[in-house]
């Protein structure tokens, strides 16, 4: 009972590391360069679900001053982290961006998107 | 109060805009602007240092916010220290013409000295912030500035920044997620504040993940062994001003971020006796220095001895922060300030040689120290520092690193960072040799080799004086400086 | 010793430095750049000179630079036994250049601005490894000797160059790497580096930690001073220059190292408490395998300059062996046979130069009968031999009474046999040279030439100086003096 209770009042961490090893796999496991990127996707996004899951209170209403409520900060959710997670959002969209132009520019050039071809690609052309 | 740090910043990022912009119209503008940018910020940074080491700390609390709830900029004796180095290096870096340093002069739309100010500003802004969640928005931005300089460097240069690209991310979301975790148990983002709120905390597993997590993001990003894997690639591709301020200054802010955890985050015990934190970045920094040192005897390629080179030398910084106690990190500390200069003018020497003579590899350079004499001193005063022959710099942070060893009783610390200097010894006057004994196999591309203009010999000269006058005034740095900072450890 | 202020000996330190700037700028004139190198060297031994009667009178000129490290200065302080390394080397480099001068144009040599370059900045280290004051300054001039010495070892350039320099580099650099172990080592164990004859440990330091750090020591000025079994750099150093080795090799990088010896015997460890450790017992055993070893690998070379670099390598050992033995006759001994080593050995490389420039002749074997070509070159070979081999009254006869009578002051008559024995040898390797010169029949060298004057004089001067040295050992120039002043001073116990 105890380990369902525990289960069930904070599953949303469980599912948190989920997605974080799920993330982890395909940045390091994946050899196809765009699903590495989309694995780094994953990856932001768990933290991201990490900082908004954190900022949640049992019964906490949206963060606006409502007359109704009152002044209390118990009655509110933590609005900080949202504004953490927004930074963080921008953040991983302009990676995505840049990481995305390099995809572009490895295709072009190297003709496949597989990590191995590519090393041993480059590996010839050394000096 | 001072706002000297925030004009660092504002300076940085304020040219950043304009360089990007009246790039449009003229490369030369924007080289322009960029370097009155820097010049600019290490005024201010030079001002910041002055000020610090006769008043104090200087705090500046952006936009009026009191903290805890405002975000706070720091300038105590170890970031003032950092922010020096950074946006010196820095202004030493750009002033290097673009053709040699960029590999080309860049397309009118490429914003190639807007982005490397962006990579000042950021360096500059994590180690001047009060904040952590700042320091995380800085991390973001230089990284993100770096990556895109890197790809200046080619096809494959491309390929090695997206691997950096994927590793560095992962470290700053181990660092955001260490972060995460100190502010659900503290509710503080201040630096300052969580240092105060932290203790009663420091037996939950919570607060040991969080130190986990960000000392290993930061191990990825200050390429400690085994987390380098994507340094020498990157350093090897990126063009030679870009792998210049990468290797110099980007690798030791990420040391400085762990410091900075240590002694003000954190108590230093904390991180000392209760998580072997500092015994196991100490081991990890040992077998650095050695594989560093053995695969950059391997390489041909100059700029990937280079890259390796650094390796082994940012694990000196690492073992200093292991062995915790004063003398060692003086010797880290010393060795950030020393390894910027040495590594920046190696690149730097890197790039003269590839745009006088289009060569790279090792073999290739016989009998160049003949024809550009000067370059080539400059280049064995940086040798020889890097080996540790006194009067130069390098000597020094290796003596403090060595009696802090000896101090520890660590034995085998003491006897890594000896092999270590015969080891950088066989691949530096391998090259020195081939320079100036062996003979020129009539490569048409040495014969014609000429001494490269003042544009590209000044900055290279410049660091290396430098060299040789932080050699002889490391007692000034350490007094003034470093010994405050280590004033922090038990 | 009490300390006086003076400037002089930065001034030495420095005057060859200086000169670097005039040697390399009048590339083009040979003569210009030639005559920047006499005058700094005439500079600098009137500055060392100049110092002698302070030195004599019980006074040390000294000047602290600045802090090199906290706690630490970088400091100059002249006492007894810099003063004769000092001199001996300084007087040396002027016969030297002279010397190198007819050399590199009799063969001519490459790459000569480089060459006197190079040498004006090793003579600066030597006076700096002279003169310091502390262990620190030591070892920051003592690497700077170490790579400034490397493109002279290197200078021809020729595959075995490259390789002699490599050795020469591998082994002197792993010797600098355990000095700054020892360096660190002493400072965390007596709190300082400053040199104190009689030595600064302080009394209770265990055992274990003289005997490591003593042999710390031992792995870093013992490849200087070619002890076995780290002596194998200096036969393949011959490879460059005969100049190069007859001041480097014989008289300034091994004499470094046997003066570095001397500093962490005498004025770090302190001959007391090495002598009780057991490690002194050690090193005389070892350097006494050396000077017979050495002395039979020498009979067997028949290139000229390797017969002399093994020679080299069993009289640098004499010089150890003297300064391990608990005896101040010993040390007497060993401090004179640093000058009057110097001395005759200069000049057998000064003989085996010119005989080169002249002839082309590097092995014994083609030597018959050059003595009727070259009769002033073979004289002085035979009065240097003679000192070498301890006879008298050549100088060396003086340095080695003094040993003989320090082993048997200590009671170990197995190191008189050995000295004894050595000098046989001595005369063994030595004088089968002078015999074939004079008195080999050969059709050779039939008619009368010498190698230019540049190269004769020096040489002349130098064994002259050695018969004289060794007929009035008190007045060329007190050096008997400096040597027991010096020898009280570190076993007398204790003092400055």
């Amino acid at each position: 009972m105890v380990v369902a209770d525990l289960f069930l009042s904070r599953y949303v961490y469980f599912l948190i590391v989920v997605l974080l090893a799920i993330g982890l796999y395909g940045m390091l496991g994946k050899r196809n360069l765009l699903k590495k990127l989309i694995g780094m996707n994953i990856f932001q996004t768990a933290i991201f679900l990490f900082f908004i899951e954190g900022a949640t209170k049992a019964g906490g209403s949206v963060p606006v001053i409502d007359e109704l409520l009152g002044m209390e900060a118990a009655k509110y959710i933590n609005p900080l982290p949202h504004v953490l997670i927004l930074t963080g959002i921008v953040v991983g969209l302009s990676l995505t961006g840049v990481a995305l132009a390099f995809l572009l520019v490895i295709y072009r050039a190297y003709k496949t998107l597989d990590d191995r071809a590519i090393m041993a690609n480059m590996k010839e052309n050394s000096e | 109060m001072s706002s000297l740090s925030v004009l660092i910043i504002a300076s940085l990022l304020l040219f950043c805009f304009i360089s990007a912009l009246v790039g449009i119209w003229r490369l030369r503008w924007a080289y322009a602007a960029a370097v009155t940018g820097v010049a600019l910020a290490l005024v201010a940074a030079g001002a910041g240092l002055y000020r610090v080491i006769t008043d104090g700390e200087q705090r500046h609390f952006l936009g009026g916010w009191p903290p805890p709830f405002g975000i706070e900029y720091v300038l105590d004796h170890l970031s003032a220290f950092m922010v020096v180095i950074i946006v010196f290096i820095g202004l030493i870096t750009i002033i290097y013409p673009p053709q040699a340093g960029l590999y080309h002069t860049p397309r009118r739309v490429v914003p190639a000295y807007g982005l490397l100010l962006l990579l000042i500003a950021g360096l500059a802004g994590v180690v001047v912030t009060g904040d952590l969640f700042n320091l995380f928005v800085f991390l973001e931005i230089y990284s993100l500035a770096s990556y895109a300089l890197i790809t200046l460097g080619g096809d494959r240069a491309v390929v090695a920044s997206f691997r950096y690209l994927v590793l560095g991310t992962i470290a700053g979301s181990f660092y955001l997620l260490g972060v995460g975790f100190i502010y659900f148990s503290t509710g503080t983002l201040n630096m300052a504040d969580a240092a105060r709120l932290l203790p009663p905390l420091y037996g939950s597993p919570t607060i040991m993940a969080a130190v986990a997590l960000i000392v290993i993001g930061m191990g990825i990003k200050m390429a400690l062994f085994p987390l380098h894997v994507w340094l020498p690639d990157a350093h090897s591709y990126a063009p030679p001003v870009v792998a210049a301020i990468l290797a110099a200054i980007q690798i030791e802010v990420a040391a400085y971020v762990i410091v900075r955890f240590m002694l003000t985050v954190f108590q230093p015990g904390y991180f000392i006796d209760v998580l072997p934190v500092t015994t196991i970045i100490g081991w990890m920094a040992a077998a650095g220095i050695i594989f560093g040192s053995v695969m950059a005897i391997a390489q041909k390629d100059f700029k990937r001895m280079l890259a390796y080179s650094t390796v082994a030398q940012v694990a000196y910084i690492g073992l200093g922060i292991g062995l915790a106690n004063p003398l060692g990190l003086i010797g880290a500390l010393l060795h950030i300030l020393n390894h910027a200069f040495m590594k920046s003018c190696l690149f730097l020497v890197a790039g003269g040689i590839r745009y006088q003579t289009g060569l790279h590899a090792i073999p290739q350079f016989a009998g160049l120290g003949r024809k550009m004499p000067l370059m080539m001193s400059a280049f064995t005063v940086a040798a020889l520092s890097m080996v540790g022959i006194p009067p130069t710099a390098g000597f020094f942070s290796k003596w403090y690193l060595v009696l802090g060893g000896i101090e520890a009783g660590n034995w085998v610390f003491v006897a890594v960072i000896l092999a270590s200097s015969l080891l950088t010894a066989v691949y530096f006057f391998r090259m020195i040799e081939k320079l100036f004994a062996a003979p020129s196999g009539g490569d048409p591309a040495v014969e014609q080799a000429r001494e490269p203009s003042a544009r590209i010999l000044a900055p290279i000269m410049t660091l290396a004086v430098g060299i040789i006058v932080l050699g002889l005034i490391n007692v000034l740095i350490v007094s003034y400086v470093l010994q405050p900072v280590v004033a922090l450890l038990p | 010793m009490e300390t006086v202020y003076s400037l002089k000996p930065l001034l030495a330190v420095l005057v060859s430095l200086v000169a670097v700037i005039f040697i390399v700028i009048p590339n083009q004139r040979p003569n210009v750049r030639e005559s920047w190198t006499i005058l700094a060297a005439l500079a600098k031994f009137a500055l060392v000179a100049s110092m002698l009667p302070l030195v004599l009178a019980g006074k040390s000129p000294a000047i602290t630079l600045f802090a090199i490290s906290p706690g630490i200065s970088l400091a100059l302080r002249v006492d007894y036994l810099g003063i004769i390394f000092g001199l001996s080397a300084s007087f040396l480099w002027i016969v030297t250049s002279f010397f190198s001068i007819g050399y590199v144009r009799g063969i001519p040599e490459h790459k000569q601005t480089r060459y006197f370059a190079s040498f004006a900045i090793c003579l600066s280290a030597t006076m700096g490894i002279a003169f310091a004051a502390n262990l620190l300054t030591l070892v920051i001039f003592y690497e700077i000797l170490t790579i400034a010495t490397y493109p002279l070892v290197l200078h021809r350039e020729t595959p075995e160059a490259i390789f002699g320099g490599r050795k020469y580099l591998v082994y002197l650099l792993t010797g600098g790497v355990f000095l700054l172990f020892a360096l660190a080592f002493t400072y965390q164990l007596s709190g300082t580096v400053d040199f104190q004859a009689g030595g600064i440990l302080p009394a209770q330091t265990a055992k274990s930690s003289v005997i490591m750090l003593f042999t710390l020591f031992l792995l870093s000025f013992g490849v200087k001073s070619a002890i076995m079994p780290m002596h194998s750099w200096l036969p393949t150093a011959m490879v460059a220059p005969t100049p190069v080795s007859a001041l480097l090799h014989a008289v300034a990088v091994v004499k470094a190292g046997v003066f570095g010896f001397a500093r962490a015997i005498g004025f770090i460890i302190g001959p007391a408490v090495l002598n009780e450790s057991g490690a002194a017992g050690f090193l005389a055993a070892l350097t006494a395998a050396t000077i017979l070893v050495a002395s039979l690998i020498a009979l067997r070379q028949d290139n000229l300059k390797a017969r002399l670099a093994y020679s080299t390598v069993g009289h640098l050992s004499y010089i150890v062996l003297g300064l391990s033995l608990f005896s101040p006759s010993a040390w007497i001994g060993a401090l004179l046979h640093i000058v009057n080593h110097a001395m005759m050995k200069i000049t057998l490389f000064f003989c085996a130069g010119a005989i080169h420039v002249r002839t082309h002749c590097d092995n014994v074997s083609q030597l018959n009968g050059i003595g009727r070509q070259m009769p002033l070159t073979m004289a002085a070979f035979t009065i240097a031999s003679i000192g070498l081999a301890g006879i008298p009254p050549v100088n060396g006869f003086i340095s080695k009474w003094y040993l003989v009578q320090g082993s048997y002051d200590v009671g170990q008559m197995v190191f008189v046999v050995t000295f004894l024995l050595s000098g046989l040898l001595n005369a063994g390797y030595f004088f089968s040279i002078v015999v074939r010169a004079f008195f080999a029949p050969s059709d050779k060298f039939t008619r009368f030439g010498e190698a230019s004057p540049l190269m004769v004089v020096p040489l002349v001067i130098t064994a002259v100086l050695s018969l004289l040295m060794g007929l009035f050992p008190d007045r060329i120039p007190y050096f008997f003096q400096l040597a027991s002043s010096a020898a009280q001073s570190v076993i007398g116990g204790g003092g400055p």
